[in-house]
């Protein structure tokens, strides 16, 4: 996983709450059998006029104007501002490697998803949740500034607003210590291969039908 | 000391080992695998050279890619048709159990588990899918993850997990004729919102939850995501245990009895205290309708289509104007007149024998409306349909004009060839209302069955007490 220790970038203003993962990623593109190439349709149906489906040429397509990410300089964003329960519905990952894929790096929110949070910290994509009224905040200072880079810090656990103001957030130790390093979550787990071991000869013992 | 919850005595006998921050290594009994999320996982454990921890705790089937006709033709879409090769190749190389899409056995992996007794009470369950809730029907801590955790469960058996906070649902009193599981499940995220579960493990529980079947207490805990919550659980009781005898993978004989005897264990305790309650009169819930893109747009059967000029929150006034111009509906519309272009009966909520039993009752001796382009019934698995057509429901529906299909996800999210057209309005039994979500540009109202089934034949939706005879 890509490591996440500080980063300074482009905000888009995404005004939407309840952002389901359906719309970030539509269901015709989980088709594929890989994890990498679904940024060209992350947000398919805003971003596009036309109906998408996998292996459309993206050049040969007709561009929604009026959706963020299609205006500069919000096409070169790599921190998603969007309002409350980010990411909710489906479990599909698809949603958050499109989101990398496509080049964020974080995303703000007041509130997110809990399987999108997970999913989120797993793939070094930061997952920042702020006060309703901080996120009100950028959203008023990247309209009046668009393009203005903010900058996330995760070591501080920090978010430096346009005009110098630092809002702080917070992340369990335990997410924040692996996003930090990039450590790959399975080799940490099998560290503990013992305890696993001891739990199901104990589980065989007074529960033996749980692995019939 | 306060009792203990349902959901805390599943979480303590599935604890492999705590950190002091509260991280906990839980130990996962069954994986439930489909072919959309576990296609990158299995490839991350081949390329690190790890093997599956427990390949009995995996039951494997396609159920979002498979056509629902002309099986015998194969997948036509060669990006599905790949996905579902992949599936299978990855799993018959690993050893893992499959049902194929010829397998009498193959359906919808929620609606298969408890089916197979592959899912039983006390086990924590898991799958890349976030209506995993479905299970907790059982008794049982199930729930969905994301493709990196299913990877983690096939390599360690194990996931990090904080234990969430709990809330119980109480829905007491008796619900009113024609009032069915969905509509209660609709009704409480109507109540609490999308996000209102957000955080929480949801246990179902009262009065009326308690008078509903399993199959019932699974529509209910199905669609916890859709309040926000992970899981969703009900008590174990007697009907439980009856569900689960004689499934094809539970315990028999003696060992079903001691097992039985441990299940009866797994309520809260009287005096367990939760974090949040929220208290429902099941006498005050109507059969329910979706109007708008989020599951917590509805409006009872008898209602009328909000008006975003009546909300005093403006972002909600927004969110709600925005989801009218999308289902092309002016506020103040009686529900009644809403006349869908398509129903579909089915999916992970509605596709159970009693489900199809409830709709059929309303088609019997009667025919599809004119308006309604198509009407199709997809049952859950092909041990459903063996049992419908046993009991001649596939006749009353071809009878009616409607189409009987081969089982899977379907029309629920429109992955294989049964989808809307743009500008389409389905009723349908399933659990997503959002934009697109059945095809593009299509527009779902979320309904149970009896009220799909009523609004194919008069052509709008309705009660069905109030259809004409048939
Ligand atoms: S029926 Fe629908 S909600 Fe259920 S598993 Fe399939 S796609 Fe998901």
């Amino acid at each position: 996983m890509q490591a996440f220790t500080v980063h300074k970038g482009i905000v888009a203003p995404l005004d939407r709450s309840n952002v389901d993962t359906d719309a970030i990623i539509p269901k015709q593109y989980l088709k594929s059998v890989k994890r990498t190439g679904f940024g060209p349709n992350a947000f398919d149906d805003w971003r596009y006029l036309d109906p998408g489906e996998p292996g459309m040429d993206g050049s040969q397509r007709r561009p929604n104007p009026d959706f963020v990410l299609n205006q500069a300089p919000f096409d070169q964003a790599t921190i998603l501002l969007a309002r409350k329960n980010f990411g909710c519905g489906s479990s599909r990952e698809h949603a958050v490697w499109a989101l990398t894929d496509f080049g964020f790096r974080a995303v703000i929110a007041p509130s997110f998803a809990d399987i999108f949070f997970s999913n989120s910290c797993k793939n070094g994509l930061l997952p920042v949740v702020l006060a309703e009224d901080e996120v009100q905040n950028l959203f008023e200072q990247v309209e009046a500034n668009p393009g203005a880079q903010v900058e996330v810090n995760l070591e501080e656990m920090t978010v430096t607003a346009p005009d110098g103001t630092v809002f702080g957030f917070t992340l369990d130790e335990d997410r924040r210590h692996r996003l930090l390093n990039g450590l790959d979550d399975i080799a940490l787990t099998l560290q503990f291969a013992d305890d696993i071991r001891a739990f199901e000869e104990r589980q065989r013992r007074e529960w033996p039908w749980m692995a019939l | 000391m306060a009792g203990k919850t349902l959901y805390d005595k599943l979480w303590e006998a599935h604890v492999v080992r705590e950190e002091p921050d509260g991280s906990t290594l839980l130990y996962i009994d069954r994986h439930l695998v489909h072919e959309v999320t576990s296609p990158q996982a299995f490839e991350g454990l081949r390329l690190a050279g790890r093997k599956p921890w427990r390949g009995d705790s995996v039951l494997a089937v396609p159920d979002h890619n498979v056509p629902t006709a002309d099986r015998d033709k194969g997948i036509a879409d060669p990006v599905s048709r790949t996905q579902v090769e992949t599936l299978e190749s990855n799993v018959t190389s690993l050893g893992l159990k499959f049902f194929p899409m010829a397998d009498v056995r193959q359906g919808i992996v929620h609606v298969i588990g408890p089916e197979q007794g592959a899912t039983l009470p006390g086990m924590t369950v898991v799958c890349g899918d976030s209506h995993t809730s479905t299970h907790g029907a059982l008794g049982a801590l199930a729930f969905g993850i994301g493709t990196s955790e299913v990877e983690h469960v096939l390599a360690t058996q194990c996931l990090w997990q904080k234990k969430t906070k709990a809330m119980q649902i109480r829905v007491e009193g008796e619900l009113r004729p024609g009032v069915t599981a969905k509509d209660v499940v609709l009704a409480i995220i109507g109540r609490i919102g999308t996000a209102g579960g957000t955080g929480y493990a949801i246990e179902f529980a009262g009065s009326a939850i308690r008078s509903l079947s399993i199959e019932g207490r699974m529509s209910v805990c199905n669609m916890s995501i859709e309040a926000g919550a992970r899981a969703g659980m009900v008590a174990v009781d007697e009907k439980t245990i009856e569900y689960v005898r004689n499934k094809p993978q539970a315990p028999t004989g003696e060992m079903f009895e001691r097992a039985a005897e441990h299940w009866r264990t797994l309520v809260s305790d009287p005096d367990a205290e939760f974090d949040a309650v929220v208290e429902m009169d099941a006498a005050e819930i109507a059969p329910q309708v979706s109007w708008g893109t989020s599951p917590e747009m509805v409006a009872p059967i008898d209602g009328r289509v909000p008006d975003p000029a009546a909300e005093s929150d403006p972002v909600r006034a927004e969110g709600m104007q925005r989801a009218l111009e999308y289902m092309d509906l002016k506020a103040n519309t009686p529900m009644t007149e809403i006349r869908p272009d398509k129903v579909f009966i089915g999916s992970c909520t509605n596709s159970r024998i009693e489900d199809l039993r409830a709709a059929a009752e309303v088609v019997k001796g009667r025919k599809k409306a004119d308006n309604i382009k198509l009407a199709m019934v997809v049952p859950g698995s092909g041990l459903v349909k063996q049992q419908a057509e046993q009991e001649g429901l596939d006749r009353i529906f071809l009878d009616a004009g409607f189409e009987w299909r081969e089982p899977g996800c379907s029309m629920c999210l429109a992955m294989n060839a049964d989808r809307l057209e743009p500008g389409e309005r389905c009723a349908s039994t399933s659990n997503r209302n959002f934009e697109g979500r059945q095809g593009q540009g299509g527009r779902t109202h979320l309904v149970s069955p009896s009220l799909a089934a009523a609004a194919a034949v008069a052509g709008h939706f309705i009660e069905p007490s109030a259809l004409k005879e048939a």
